[in-house]
């Protein structure tokens, strides 16, 4: 499959991308950039963009698929299905994405699209939660982010949210691990420059669910955010712990007003 | 770049310094030590936040074997972050300069602090300290307590960068 092929070479096209990137400055970007702001797409191997660019090769479609599969399935006690309640997805979660980490009132915090897919299955469908990096839960979180496609992130940090978010900068800096790294120090400091063979992005969270081809699969931001962690040898959180989704609340307001991409490609 | 990010960068920065300048002062000629489960690291000297002049281990290192320390990705994996003049590895990163040359830009002293904890030279660096084993935020498991590299393999690659001159 054209995919696998491209895998074997990642590793040297990452570093193409260096020079063609570093060719490629000043708004080129189109709507992959707001001003100092780019999209992780800006950094992607040629290769990989033209894999996200295709909706008929991105592999991270069948994620979107099935997504939309489940949406007008029932399940649980309740006997419903997503569609029961939210009618048509283009309509009633448009925007969901851009808005997402979002102050959530019953849980007096911050949550974001996963853990309030879940709560509706608990509360409304009285179905089991999905695991957070299931096959399920992955398609549901891009065909709900989906919707949001090339609107601009705009989370609110403001009111009781303030708190949440200014934990989730303190994380963005604090250096952590046997190599004793803050995110800042890879994505603030050195975006635009080679780590070995990759070059290093701004760490920026709107292509999330994405097709890693490394992973050869579609993966969370916090599934990202664990292989950021161990990589500097430091104890990773759980999946949807309350760090990460304060951490996922930051990085959207670092990065808002670029488009919402998911589900997107990288390398 | 990320404007309001940045100031906030600068005015740690401006904490930093002050309280580096007294460390420095009393790190000038104090006794600083490795640390952690500290009686497994070398205690060291550091000269005027700027030199670690005497060996770890009391005697010098290998060049061959430093080389080797520095290339390992377990290890030093120096290339993730720096070009070297070595010729037969793929893919040098970009972070920091070039070690070309290093060893006529610093003497084995200001080398082996650099190796040791570049932040006494640079708080903010990325680059981490090879030969520090506490105070680091939630270690991976088996990684605790331990340094990235050994009093010999820290004298290992001083002796190899020495040998890069320009
Ligand atoms: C040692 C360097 C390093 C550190 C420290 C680091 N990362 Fe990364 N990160 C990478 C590399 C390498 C990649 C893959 C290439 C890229 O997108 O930069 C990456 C990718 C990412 C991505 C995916 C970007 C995209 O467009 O798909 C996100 C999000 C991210 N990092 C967030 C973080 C966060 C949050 C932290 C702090 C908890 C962090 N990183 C710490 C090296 C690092
Ligand atoms: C029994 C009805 C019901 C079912 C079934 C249901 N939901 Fe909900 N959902 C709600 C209600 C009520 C809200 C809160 C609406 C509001 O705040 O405007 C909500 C809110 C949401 C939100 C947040 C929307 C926003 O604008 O903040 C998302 C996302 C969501 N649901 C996804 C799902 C998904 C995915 C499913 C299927 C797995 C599902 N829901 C099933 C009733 C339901
Ligand atoms: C995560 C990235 C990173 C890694 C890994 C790394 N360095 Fe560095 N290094 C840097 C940066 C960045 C600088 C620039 C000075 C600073 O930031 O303080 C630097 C500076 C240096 C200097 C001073 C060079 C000069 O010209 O001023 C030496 C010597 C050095 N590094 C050696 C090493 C050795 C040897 C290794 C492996 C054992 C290593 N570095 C691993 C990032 C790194």
């Amino acid at each position: 499959m054209h995919v696998k092929i491209l895998i074997g070479t990642a590793a040297a096209t990452a570093v193409l991308a260096g020079f063609s990137s570093a060719a490629l400055t000043g708004g080129e970007w189109g709507k992959y950039q707001v001003g100092d702001l780019r999209s992780g797409y800006t950094y992607a191997a040629p290769e990989t963009r033209a894999i996200q660019d295709d909706d008929f090769e991105n592999p991270a479609m069948l994620a979107l698929d099935y997504g939309a599969e489940l949406w007008s399935m029932k399940d649980g006690d309740a006997n419903k299905s997503c569609a029961d309640c939210h009618n048509d997805a283009e309509d009633s979660m448009k925007g969901v994405g851009a808005r997402y980490p979002a102050f959530y009132e019953p849980w007096d915090k911050p949550i974001n699209v996963e853990l309030r897919i879940n709560e509706c299955r608990e509360n409304n469908m009285k179905a089991k939660p999905w695991k957070y990096e299931s096959r399920e839960m992955l398609g549901m979180t891009s065909y709900v982010k989906y919707q949001s496609r090339d609107m601009p992130v705009n989370v609110d940090i403001g009111g009781p949210s303030t708190p949440f978010f200014q934990k989730g900068k303190a994380f963005y800096y604090e250096r952590r691990g046997q190599l004793d790294l803050a995110c800042k120090h890879c994505h603030e400091d050195n975006s635009g420059n080679m780590i070995r063979a990759n070059l290093l992005s701004q760490g920026q969270s709107n292509g999330f669910p994405t097709y890693r081809l490394k992973w050869q699969g579609v993966g969370s931001l916090h599934r990202r955010f664990r292989g950021c962690n161990s990589q500097v040898r430091s104890t990773p959180f759980g999946y949807g712990s309350d760090e990460y989704v304060n951490l996922e609340l930051y990085l959207a307001w670092r990065g808002r007003g670029l488009p919402v991409e998911s589900p997107s490609v990288r390398n | 770049m990320f404007s309001g990010e940045r100031e906030e960068t600068l005015r740690t920065g401006r904490y930093l310094i002050p309280i580096l300048g007294i460390a420095g002062l009393l790190a000038a000629f104090a006794l600083a030590s490795g640390d952690a489960r500290a009686e497994e690291l070398a205690k060291f000297m550091v000269k005027d936040g700027n030199s670690i002049p005497q060996s770890l281990t009391g005697r010098p290192g290998t060049p061959e074997n430093g080389r080797k320390v520095a290339i390992d990705r377990k290890k030093g994996n120096c290339l993730a972050c720096h070009a070297m003049p070595v010729p037969e590895q793929p893919f040098h990163g970009a972070v920091g300069p070039d070690l070309a040359g290093v060893g006529s830009r610093y003497d084995a002293g200001e080398l082996r602090l650099r190796i040791v904890n570049p932040k006494y030279a640079n708080p903010d660096t990325i680059m981490p300290a090879f030969y520090k084993a506490n105070g680091l935020h939630r270690v991976l498991k088996g990684f605790e307590g331990k340094s990235l590299l050994s009093a010999e393999e820290v004298e290992d690659v001083v002796a190899y960068l020495v040998t890069l001159k320009e």
